[in-house]
């Protein structure tokens, strides 16, 4: 914009970066040496730094999970500085701490019960990988409930094999008839149930603020830099080569990664190595910047990233003669659930409305109708006791919904090398987050997955329209 | 040798009274790195990272103390069965077992305990007395090791938590008696999975500080286990006073 001695003669000219800034006291200090030859150098505490090897875009579960993983498997103390970027510090509207906060195993597909096993394990040893010097230890507040997934006639054998599935893992899940079910939950009205599989161990549900806190303090603490920020622009460049059959490829590679301040137009570049897109609901508008998805619809330059955000609603509901204690979280065969909240007779639950049902991802406004016409139904029917039940509260949250197969999106993108996914999981990101993690922190410092094989989530899939589809997802 | 922190001239700063205030002031501040740190205080505040590295490791230590304690004693199963496994790992750890229709084998206060139960191969463990011990949930692999379990006593055991308690329903058949009084790390949570136990016939939940209401839990405990008798704290005692007492504490909250 300018170069060398020449000043812009634009009076209206405003300073953008830190950088700038810096140049402009150094001219006024230049022409009044005589007075002050001192250099003063403008606070850019709130700034990024300039430099960073890996750049996470987003601060929940996610971001916090690979900004863990890399500097507990970076080879030296020290070896990589990480920067992780998030818009909103009171993550008002980030999924993470607006979600149900469940974990269980009964997955269709081996790598996601492998996750959530992980997760398991990671959340059960949670104060020895986050313990913090003089830090409290983290109370999760896990209930070890399990998962009761009901199963009508027609779905039935898909969940006998998917129980075979979990089993071979081995996520500890039964398999229950109606009459077993009628015995050990007499709450239950099993009309219509032909099947359930009730999930015994590592299941449950947790207070996801309480990890989010746990890895936001330890990550804190060996050394990964915060900024809240928005990304407004990737400054990268192309290279054109040819493939084994001597077709031209543009690869993209990101130098720069541009942060712009809250309520301001100053920003900071942020040169780096790594990018990582863990932006959760926005991840598409990330992508985009990148670069992802500009070019003819059906190559690989055209694939966008298929990740929208889903609004859905949690409400929660006062019944003193509901089910006891001993209550799992339930998913009915309609697509509704509830679970246990606390020890006073509260309960939360929701349902998935359907494609033509979707409510507007514009705002986080909770829609009351939809509890009265499409939850309660299906709730009373399913227990009782639930018809009366009185609705205490309500609240919304978004869902990084992925259009494609309701699966995540992990690994880098073929085109953009630099660019690494860890979104998209569709309303089970927060019960794999330790794993995905961990399999990002390893394609990056390692080259490959080592632990759990998440190849089947790669970016590749949307452009040769393999689905790695998972069938139960509530 | 000397003791290596006499080096260190631990006593504090005396205040001669000739020198005057502004030679103490040079005590107390070190002038330099090269100054010799007058105080353990100082030493410290100079070295902290590296104290800090310090307790950092001392804490993995402990944890891994703790973990070495647990390990899976599965070549001792397949060599001597499964009772004498679980036998051996509880009694290693401080615990007591008894064998269907034997005396109770205890470990002495050097930790010896006699070597006799290593014949009782096909004999099943009955009760198994695990108080003070530091089971944790790695550890409980080899207690389920003891399929005909009737009665197990985890008093005050400091690692036992939520998750092990949800480790337990193995045991439903034979499991009759569970004793978890003084655990501090039990919550209502993890109480919520007995359910699985319905053979149990007494349950000892008291004096348990992590969980958050007493007399309400046991309630729902009661209605949980209909046929078991659960021993823990007066029911009463979370019932607000009434209006001609003065209370000592507001009634707890509501959940929104």
């Amino acid at each position: 914009m300018w170069e060398g001695n020449v000043w812009p003669s634009d009076p209206n000219y405003i300073p953008q970066t830190g950088m700038e800034r810096c140049l402009r006291l150094r001219r006024r200090s230049s022409r009044s040496c005589l007075e002050r030859p001192v250099i003063l150098l403008p606070d850019t505490s709130h700034l990024p730094p300039e430099h960073s090897d890996v750049v996470i875009v987003g601060g929940g579960v996610l971001g916090l999970s690979v900004a863990y993983w890399l500097k507990k498997l970076e080879n030296r103390r020290g070896g990589i500085r990480v920067l992780v970027v998030e818009r909103d510090h009171t993550y008002s509207q980030a999924s993470t701490g607006l979600s149900v906060g469940g974990i269980c195993q009964q997955f269709s597909l081996p790598e996601n019960i492998q996750l959530s096993l992980f997760s398991a394990s990671f959340l059960r040893n949670i104060n020895e990988y986050l313990a913090v010097t003089n830090a409290p230890p983290l109370d999760l507040q896990f209930n070890p409930s399990g998962y009761l997934l009901l199963a009508s006639e027609k779905d039935a054998a898909a969940m006998e094999s998917n129980v075979k599935v979990q089993k071979q893992e081995g996520a500890k899940v039964c398999l229950m008839s109606p009459d077993q079910l009628r015995n050990k939950f007499p709450w239950i009205n099993t009309e219509g149930v032909a099947l359930a599989s009730y999930g015994m161990e590592n299941e449950g549900w947790f207070d996801p603020w309480c990890l989010l806190q746990g890895l936001r303090q330890k990550v804190e603490s060996m050394g990964v830099f915060f900024c809240q920020g928005e990304v407004t622009r990737f400054v990268s460049s192309s290279q054109r080569m040819l493939t084994t059959d001597d077709e031209m490829v543009i690869l993209k590679r990101i130098h720069e990664v541009h942060v712009k301040m809250d309520h301001s137009l100053e920003y900071q570049p942020v040169e780096c190595a790594i990018v990582i897109n863990a932006a959760g609901a926005w991840s598409a508008q990330i992508a985009a910047l990148a670069g992802i998805g500009k070019g003819p619809p059906g190559t690989l330059q055209g694939t966008k990233l298929p990740v929208e955000p889903r609004k859905r609603y949690v409400y929660v509901w006062h019944c003193p003669q509901g089910p006891g204690l001993a209550t799992p979280l339930v998913a009915d065969t309609s697509g509704a659930y509830f679970r246990r909240e606390g020890l006073g007779s509260n309960y939360l639950g929701g349902r998935s409305p359907t494609e033509e049902e979707e409510p507007d991802p514009a705002n986080l406004e909770v829609d009351h109708d939809f509890f009265q016409e499409k939850v309660w139904p299906h709730l009373a029917l399913r227990v009782p006791a639930f018809e009366t039940l009185k609705v205490q509260t309500a609240w919304a949250g978004y869902y990084d919904y992925n259009t494609f197969d309701q699966n995540g999106v992990v690994g880098p993108h073929p085109l953009v090398v630099n660019m690494y996914f860890a979104t998209g999981f569709s309303g089970h990101g927060l019960q794999q987050a330790p794993g995905v993690g961990r399999a990002v922190a390893e394609m990056i410092l390692q080259g490959s997955f080592q632990t759990i094989d998440l190849s089947s989530f790669l970016f590749n899939r949307f452009y040769l329209g393999e689905k790695t589809q998972e069938d139960n997802t509530m | 040798m000397a003791a290596p922190w006499l080096s260190l001239r631990l006593v504090a700063p005396m205040w001669n009274g000739t020198r005057g205030i502004h030679r103490l002031g040079g005590a107390v501040v070190p002038e330099g790195n090269q100054k010799k740190e007058r105080t353990m205080l100082q030493f410290l505040t100079n070295h902290f990272y590296d104290v800090e590295a310090l307790r950092g490791y001392l804490l993995q230590r402990e944890m891994s103390k703790v973990h070495m304690k647990n390990r899976s004693f599965t070549w001792l199963e397949e060599q001597h069965g499964p009772y004498c496994a679980g036998a051996f790992f509880i009694l290693k750890q401080g615990g007591a077992v008894k064998f269907r229709d034997k005396e109770w084998i205890r470990p002495d206060k050097y930790g010896h305990f006699s070597p006799e139960f290593w014949n009782f191969r096909e004999v099943p463990v009955e009760a198994v007395d695990a108080s003070d011990c530091e089971i944790n949930y790695e550890g409980l692999d080899n207690l389920l090791l003891l399929k005909e379990l009737q009665s197990l006593l985890l008093q005050r055991c400091p690692h036992v938590d939520d998750w092990c308690l949800s480790r337990l329903y193995p045991l439903a058949d034979s499991l009759q008696e569970l004793s978890l009084a003084g655990c501090p790390r039990v919550s209502e949570r993890g109480l919520a999975c007995l359910h699985h136990l319905q053979n149990l016939r007494r349950l000892d939940i008291s004096d348990l500080p992590a969980v958050s209401n007493p007399g309400l839990t046991q309630i729902l405990v009661e209605e949980m286990l209909p046929s078991c008798k659960v021993v823990g704290v007066d029911w009463a005692e979370g019932l607000k006073l009434g209006p001609e007492e003065q209370p000592q504490d507001t009634a707890s909250p509501v959940l929104a």
